[in-house]
C-alpha cells in the first residue's frame, strides 16, 4: 500500500496556488513565526536532527552542509538556489516553482536566517522562462506584503531574493559551475576542497541547495524533526517529488516517501506500463543513474541505500522507463549524444571520452561496427571513471557499463552484423 | 558602436548592481537584456555590455559562446526547438520532427527561406512528463502530436 505522503506539493492542486492570497489562506508562511522564536543554531540543529537529504541529486545531509557555514565572519554569508533541473528525466523542481513559489521564498527566509545570509538568488534554468515569471511575481508579491526586504516576515531580519537566470548548460547544475556562471564565467566545475567547507561565492562563503530540499524547510520547522522522520526509511527520512516518464500511462511529478516500493509506484501512480505493454527497464534517477531491467525493478525500493545497493542511485528520483519495445542501443547513444553535446569540454578523459563513445556507438548503429567496439566502449568508460574535476564524466561510465553490461548481447547483435 | 541599452534596461542594470558582490554577476542578466533588445548579441552589445561589467570584450564572447541559449547569429522570428533526448524520444519526437520539417521544408540547424522560422534540436527542456516538448522562443508546447504541430504552426502563421 501507498502511503500518501504530501510535504512540498500539498498546495499543487489547489487553483490558483502560485498567488499569495490562496497560499497564504493554506499555511503559506505560517512556518516564520515559528522560525524567528528559533536562534538560528537552533534550526540547523533541527534540520540535522530531521535527516533532510538534499534534493538535487546527491542526497547530502542538508544539516551538515549547514552546519559548515561560518557564524562569525566578517564576509557576508550567502544562499544560492539552484533550480537549473537539466538532468534528463528530471521536471519536479519546476512543480514547486510554477505552483508553490511561495513554499520555496518561505524556505529561503528561514534558511537565510539559520545561515546568516541575507542575499539569496535561485538560479534558474534559461528555459524555464514562462515558470520564471511565475516565481517573479511571487516574490513581488512577497515583498509588497513585507515578506521579503528589510524586515523580512515582519521581523528586523533582511532577506531579499534575486532570479538569476541561466542560459543553456546542463553542468551549471553542478553547484561550483553553477558559482562559477553567476560569477559571470563559464560554467567549468571548480576542484573540490580536500576538508569539507561551505561553497564559495566571489570569494563569501555560501550554501547551495536544491529548489526542493528549500521547499521542504517550512514543514520541518513547523512540524518538527520527528513529524519529518515520520515518512521514509531511516537514512533517507521524509519524502521526494519523485517522477516518472517514458513509457508510462500517466507520467508526471508524484511526491511519495522513500523506501516506497518501484515497481509500486509506477503501478500506483503511473497507472503501469504504456499500452499494458511490458516492462524491459527503467533508469532510476535522472539519466546519469545506472539502468535497471524489469527483474531488478521488481525487487527496487525507492531510497539511497536500496539503489545504491544495486549499484544503481537514486539520483534526482527522476524515472525514465522502457518498455519490451525499446532497443537498448539506440537508449543509450541517445544518452551519448547527450553527455558528448554537455560535457563542459575542461577535462580530457570527459571530452574525448564522451565524443568517442558516441562516435563509436553511432558506428554500430549504422551498421558499420566490428564486435571488438563493445569492449572498446567499456575501455573508454573506464579511462572516464575517476579522473575528473567533476563526477560527470564517472557517471557517464557508470550509465555505459550499466547498458552494455545489461543487455550485452542487443549491443553484440548490432555491432557484429 | 551601434549597440545602446534602452532605458529600461539601463535601470535595471543599475537596480541589478546592488543585488551582487560584483558587477561581473551582471553577465548573463546583461546578455540577456541584450538578446531581448536585438533579437540577437551582436559584437556591439558584447563591447557595450564588458564596459558595465568591466570585462574585455574577448573574454566576454568567450563565455557568451560558452551558453546554448545566446544567439550570436540572428534567428528566426520563430525559434523552434525540439527536444530530442530520452523521454521524448521514447514518446515519439522522430514523428514530431518530421512533421516540423515537413511543413516547414527545413531541416534542423536551418531557418526557412523567409527566415521566419529556425528549427533547431536541444537537449532536455525539463519537461520529460509531457513529452514529446518544444519551446518556441520562450513558449514551451508540450504533449505534442502531428496535428498539434500542424495547429501551432497555423496559429503562428496567423499571427505575423
Ligand atoms: C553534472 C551535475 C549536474 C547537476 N545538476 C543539478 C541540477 O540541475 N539541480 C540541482 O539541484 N543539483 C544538481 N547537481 C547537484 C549539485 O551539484 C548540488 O549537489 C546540489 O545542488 C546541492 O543541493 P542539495 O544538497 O540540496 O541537493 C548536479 C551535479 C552534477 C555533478
Ligand atoms: S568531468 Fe566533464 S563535465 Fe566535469 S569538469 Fe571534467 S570535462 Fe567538465
Ligand atoms: S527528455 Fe525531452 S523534456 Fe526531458
Amino acid at each position: 500500500m501507498i502511503k500518501a505522503s504530501r510535504i512540498v506539493s500539498r498546495k499543487f492542486d489547489i487553483p490558483g496556488s502560485h498567488t499569495l492570497e490562496v497560499a497564504k489562506t493554506h499555511g503559506a508562511y505560517d512556518a516564520l513565526s515559528d522560525a524567528f522564536a528559533f536562534s538560528p543554531a537552533e534550526i540547523v540543529e533541527v534540520i540535522k536532527e530531521s535527516g533532510l537529504r538534499g534534493k538535487g541529486g546527491g542526497g547530502a545531509p542538508a544539516g551538515t552542509k549547514w552546519g559548515l557555514m561560518p557564524q562569525d565572519d566578517p564576509r557576508p554569508s550567502y544562499l544560492v538556489v539552484n533550480g537549473d533541473e537539466s538532468e534528463p528525466g528530471t521536471f519536479k523542481d519546476r512543480q514547486i516553482i510554477s505552483k508553490d513559489p511561495h513554499l520555496l521564498i518561505e524556505g529561503i527566509i528561514i534558511t537565510c536566517y539559520a545561515i546568516k545570509a541575507h542575499d539569496a538568488y535561485i538560479y534558474i534554468r534559461g528555459e524555464y522562462c514562462q515558470f520564471q515569471q511565475i516565481l517573479q511575481s511571487a516574490i513581488d508579491e512577497a515583498y509588497a506584503a513585507g515578506l521579503l526586504g528589510e524586515r523580512s516576515g515582519g521581523e528586523a531580519y533582511r532577506v531579499d531574493i534575486t532570479i538569476h537566470r541561466g542560459a543553456g548548460a546542463y553542468i551549471c547544475g553542478e553547484k561550483s559551475a553553477l558559482l562559477e556562471s553567476m560569477e559571470g564565467k563559464r560554467g567549468h566545475p571548480r576542484l573540490k576542497p580536500k576538508q569539507k567547507e561551505p561553497e564559495w561565492y566571489f570569494g563569501n562563503p555560501t550554501l547551495v541547495n536544491n529548489v526542493e530540499t528549500i521547499a521542504s524547510v517550512p514543514y520541518i520547522v513547523k512540524n518538527g524533526a520527528r513529524a519529518y522522520r515520520e515518512f521514509g526509511t531511516e537514512h533517507s527520512p521524509g519524502t521526494l517529488l519523485f517522477a516518472m516518464s517514458g513509457h508510462v500511462e500517466k507520467p508526471g511529478v508524484y511526491e511519495a516517501e522513500f523506501g516506497t516500493p518501484m515497481l509500486e509506484y509506477i503501478e500506483h501512480y503511473g497507472g503501469g506500463v504504456l499500452g499494458g505493454r511490458k516492462l524491459k527497464a527503467v533508469i532510476p534517477g535522472g539519466a546519469s543513474t545506472a539502468v535497471l531491467t524489469a527483474d531488478e525493478v521488481a525487487y527496487a525500493t525507492l531510497d539511497y541505500e536500496n539503489l545504491r545497493a544495486m549499484h544503481s542511485a537514486l539520483g534526482t528520483g527522476g524515472m525514465i522507463v522502457m518498455d519490451e519495445g525499446t532497443d537498448m542501443v539506440e537508449a543509450l547513444k541517445n544518452l551519448l549524444e547527450f553527455y558528448h553535446h554537455e560535457s563542459c569540454g575542461q577535462c580530457t578523459p570527459c571530452r574525448e571520452g564522451t565524443g568517442w563513445s558516441d562516435t563509436i556507438l553511432g558506428r554500430v548503429l549504422e551498421g558499420r561496427g566490428r564486435s571488438e567496439d563493445i569492449d572498446k566502449l567499456l575501455e573508454l568508460a573506464d579511462t572516464m571513471d575517476g579522473k575528473t574535476i567533476c563526477v560527470f564524466a564517472p557517471a557517464v561510465a557508470i550509465v555505459v557499463r550499466s547498458f552494455i553490461g545489461k543487455f550485452r548481447d542487443e549491443f553484440e547483435a548490432k555491432a557484429s552484423v | 558602436m551601434s549597440f545602446v541599452f534602452s532605458k529600461e534596461n539601463l535601470e535595471r542594470i543599475e537596480a541589478l548592481k546592488s543585488r551582487y558582490p560584483s558587477p561581473k554577476a551582471l553577465l548573463l542578466p546583461c546578455l540577456w537584456m541584450a538578446q531581448y533588445q536585438e533579437g540577437y548579441i551582436s559584437l556591439d552589445a558584447i563591447e557595450v555590455i564588458g564596459e558595465v561589467i568591466d570585462m574585455p570584450p574577448m573574454e566576454l564572447y568567450r563565455v557568451a559562446t560558452f551558453y546554448t541559449m545566446f544567439n550570436l547569429e540572428p534567428v528566426g522570428k520563430y525559434h523552434i526547438q525540439l527536444c530530442k533526448t530520452l523521454s521524448c524520444a521514447l514518446r515519439g519526437k522522430a514523428q514530431i520532427l518530421a512533421q516540423l520539417s515537413n511543413r516547414l521544408g527545413i531541416k534542423p540547424g536551418e531557418s526557412s527561406q523567409d527566415g521566419k522560422y529556425t528549427l533547431s534540436q536541444v537537449e532536455c527542456l525539463g519537461s520529460c512528463g509531457t513529452a514529446p516538448v518544444m519551446q518556441i522562443n520562450d513558449r514551451y508546447y508540450e504533449n505534442l502530436t502531428p496535428e498539434k504541430i500542424d495547429t501551432i504552426l497555423e496559429s503562428l502563421e496567423e499571427e505575423s
